[in-house]
């Protein structure tokens, strides 16, 4: 195991672990940030997604090894006081079912809005459709994408 | 009336409602969900199991049973609060705790937690409200009748008024009714009126909320390495897991072998440098199929139903359609992997997560550790998705185990691996359905059906019974060890799907619309149930056909039966029917018509279908699980599709009007999405399908 200095949300923080010790469960286990969540472990759900320097990566194949000082955003990190327009936009669109693939969604959406800030509806789809949600509560996720874009 | 006379009283005996207390100090609920600046809550009054009353006016509401994703920690406490005459925006709600005595029913399964509780919850508020009422007329010497409670305020005959933050304390004292009146259903204010998700703003901001993320100071973590279905551990080699460092432990469990650490990540990486021994499984998808073909042809077994003649009928008929249908396995692949908290200590067992069965889970805990049950203590978190697999306790039970073992409190977490391959999946199922037609009728009719480990694979007094006389329904097991379960409405999530798909080609060959054939069947079970009321059947065709006129109306099912496809069934007391429509041999709507009597919580019921429907289609069109030597060949979402975004629909709900109790909604769904889907992709492509996932069936005709 080893030392590493990471920034989360604009705070540093120093953890111990094996160097292979992806993001994901550093966030979780170590720091108790727990709004990013575990899914696939593989890159293949978006459960974990994270911004890293601005852009939405998935914590899960990302090791602690290769996180150096870029900038991390959890969605504890999202905003002030939780009012992304996004978060808004699921707040009012009552998007959840189970909830737990929320925050992946929303922090890939963020990072997909501030690079396309107007999309159309199959750009959207597009974009959203690296992140699973198994309640398929994905209507609403889609509108409230559309939403937040017009925000 | 009288039985929910009856049920009410039960509930009071049962329900311990009577333990009304005021309890001081308890104030460690926030103000967060109410928008206005109010003072903290100081002194808070237990009216009953249900709901507590603060002098600042707030109401803490328990919602008794488990949240999967379904709504029922939202909807369960609107039906509190509507008898209880309170303003939604003064409700907090919290979740219950596993407890049988006062609670009752705690289970998140069957679609059933809003039909059950529909007259006890109402009951608890209505009880309390009735409370309230005493207490402020006995403080000002009139008739309770002459009062009324409206938004937390008690009114008197003399204009005095009173608000429930003042009554409460003397509330706790009054004698608890035995008889409350509940409202009638145009009198509702909270219920039929949408509220958002009472943890909407926790799931946004990341809050700790689900089982996942439960942390306790000094718990260490732990993963379960199993074997092939079926085999036997014969000897593993742990040295160097062990010489990993943070690896704390490597026990064995049976054929299980749990891994403990510091954390997830040095479980997972100890745990692939295990190299387990298993003795050979011979548990493979050619053979489970071939055998459970073997059944039908074989018929051993006692008949489901049986009506008139039915041999007879298929000897006399002009021609005869016989269909087989093939369902593979599948994981039920929750969003969240199984995991689960345990603390065993020499004075309790305390086990913390998701479990959509608690009662039983604390029984099995109670059991394994020869335990008295009173020392097993569950609390329910929210769930990161359910489908069924959070029925069956096995990871609570693992976590408890190895708790026990090693003296520390722990967190059992699952890879996505694990999950996929041990699951407790859809059972694997075979099935033909036969029908005679003579005269342009259906004369005789005949499913069997033959499913692993599960005898009842069929719906015997399911539509079409009682609308063909001469009708036959039987079903077989294959025993196995693959381990199977409940996934999100069982059986019916296959069997409607074939049911639907040979109704459809039966209507093909009399040359009938797919609507008729469905309505004059119906048509006829009325008729026979009018003639014959020893008639045993699950549904009321009445509302099967209020269902399939409400979806044909919406869809325009009649003018454009060359581009969609129709199916409709009958679950968990809920009548649904559906109408996909095909552009280009992709499916781009589906229109879903559900009579579920009153609807709760009208937006999250649309939700809730509108998932259904999803994951019906979904399901159907990619879902497959399949075995080689006793291990899925399926690990992850890589080599195991869920449906994503660009592949959905739009969706259209309706909800027919109905002042009814209210009936389930986390499934019925579900159900016929597949059908509807099969029969809009045959108006497109001239191909039936007869198996699922129907990708790999689409992919020979559309290369």
């Amino acid at each position: 195991m080893k030392e590493f200095k990471l920034n989360v949300n604009g705070s540093s923080h120093s953890v111990r672990v094996h160097e292979d010790t992806p993001l994901l469960w550093v966030l979780r286990d170590h720091l108790h940030l727990t709004g990013t969540k575990f899914g696939c472990g593989i890159a293949q759900c978006g459960a974990c997604s994270v911004h890293q320097d601005g852009v939405a990566m998935r914590s899960c194949v990302l090791p602690i090894s290769a996180v150096g000082d870029s900038e991390i955003t959890t969605i504890e990190g999202l905003s002030p006081k939780n009012d992304h327009p996004l978060q808004e936009a699921w707040i009012k669109h009552d998007v959840p079912q189970c909830g737990y693939c929320q925050s992946g969604q929303i922090m890939t959406a963020a990072s997909f809005l501030d690079e396309n800030p107007n999309p159309s509806d199959d750009e959207i789809s597009q974009a959203m459709s690296g992140n699973l949600c198994r309640c398929s509560a994905y209507l609403r996720i889609k509108e409230a994408v559309k939403t937040a874009s017009k925000s | 009336m009288a039985n929910n006379e009856i049920k009410r009283r039960e509930f009071l005996r049962i329900n311990g409602i009577t333990g009304a207390a005021l309890v001081l100090g308890f104030n460690f609920y926030s103000c967060k969900n109410s928008s206005e600046v109010r003072a903290e809550a100081t002194e808070w009054s237990e009216m009953n199991a249900f709901l507590s009353i603060a002098d600042n006016g707030q109401v803490t509401i328990m919602s008794p049973n488990p949240e999967i994703g379904q709504g029922v920690k939202t909807s369960m406490p609107m039906l509190i609060a509507e008898e209880l005459n309170i303003d939604w925006k003064d409700v907090i709600v919290k979740q219950a705790p596993f407890d049988a005595v006062k609670y009752k029913r705690q289970v998140a399964g069957g679609s059933q937690s809003i039909r059950q509780g529909w007259i006890s919850l109402r009951t608890a508020g209505a009880t309390a409200k009735e409370m309230l009422i005493n207490a402020a007329a006995e403080e000002w010497g009139v008739l309770p009748a002459e009062c009324s409670a409206k938004s937390g305020i008690v009114y008197g005959p003399a204009g005095d008024k009173k608000t429930y933050a003042e009554l409460a304390p003397l509330a706790i004292g009054q004698a608890v009714p035995t008889d409350v009146k509940l409202k009638k259903p145009e009198d509702f204010t909270i219920i039929g009126k949408s509220k958002k998700n009472v943890d909407l703003a926790k799931i946004v901001s990341g809050e700790n909320l689900f089982g996942m993320d439960y942390y306790r100071e000094g718990m260490v973590y732990a993963n379960v390495l199993k074997g092939p279905f079926g085999a036997k551990l014969e000897s593993f080699d742990a040295t160097s897991a062990k010489a990993v460092e943070g690896v704390i432990d490597v026990i064995q469990m049976k054929d299980k072998i749990a891994i403990i650490a510091i954390d997830t990540w040095t479980c997972f990486k100890a745990k692939k440098l295990i190299k387990p021994q298993y003795s050979k499984s011979n548990h493979n998808t050619p053979e489970i199929t071939a055998k459970l073909k073997a059944l039908l042809v074989a018929q051993n077994g006692e008949d489901k139903r049986k009506d008139g003649n039915v041999e007879k009928a298929f000897k006399q008929a002009d021609s005869i359609v016989e269909r087989f249908y093939s369902a593979p396995f599948l994981a039920h692949n929750t969003m969240a992997p199984m995991n689960f908290f345990a603390n065993v200590t020499a004075e309790k067992v305390e086990c913390i997560g998701p479990i959509q069965t608690p009662e039983w889970t604390q029984g099995r805990i109670a059991e394994l550790l020869n335990r008295p049950k009173e020392e097993v203590t569950i609390d329910m978190t929210r769930m990161g998705g359910g489908f069924g697999r959070r029925l069956y306790g096995d990871f609570a039970l693992e976590a408890a185990e190895i708790s026990d073992k090693i003296k520390k409190p722990v967190k059992l977490v699952y890879e996505r691996e694990d999950d996929m391959q041990g699951g407790m999946y859809r059972p694997a199922s075979e099935y033909v359905f036969r029908a005679a037609l003579k005269d342009g009728e259906i004369t005789g009719y005949e499913v069997l059906g033959a499913s692993v480990n599960d005898g009842n694979c069929v719906r015997a007094n399911n539509f079409p019974a009682g609308a063909i006389n001469n009708y036959r329904v039987a079903a077989y097991r294959l025993e196995s060890d693959v381990t199977t379960g409940a996934w999100r409405a069982p059986v019916t999530n296959f069997i409607a799907f074939a049911e639907q798909s040979f109704l459809d080609e039966i209507a093909e060959e009399l040359n009938e619309s797919p609507l008729d054939l469905r309505m004059n069947l119906l048509d006829k079970a009325i008729e026979n149930q009018k003639n014959n009321k020893e008639l045993t059947l699950d549904y009321d065709p009445v509302k099967f056909k209020g269902v399939l006129q409400d979806v044909a109306k919406h869809s325009g099912f009649r003018d454009n039966m060359d581009t969609m496809g129709l199916s409709a069934y009958y679950s968990h007391n809920t009548y649904v029917a559906e109408v996909a429509q095909v552009e280009e041999k992709a499916i781009t709507k589906i229109y879903c018509s559900i009579d579920c009597g009153i609807v709760v919580n009208p937006d999250g019921a649309v939700n809730q279908a509108q998932g259904g429907v999803i994951d019906g289609m979904g399901h159907a069109m990619y879902g497959e699980l399949t075995l080689k030597d006793g291990v899925a060949e399926q690990s992850n979402f890589h080599n195991y599709k869920i449906i994503r975004m660009n592949e959905v629909p739009e969706v259209e709900i309706n909800f027919v009007k109905s002042d009814n109790d209210p009936t389930g909604l986390g499934e019925p769904t579900l159900p016929p999405a597949g059908g509807a889907v099969a029969n809009a992709l045959y108006r497109a492509t001239g191909q039936r399908l007869y198996s699922q996932p129907f990708s790999k069936e689409l992919d020979k005709v559309l290369g």
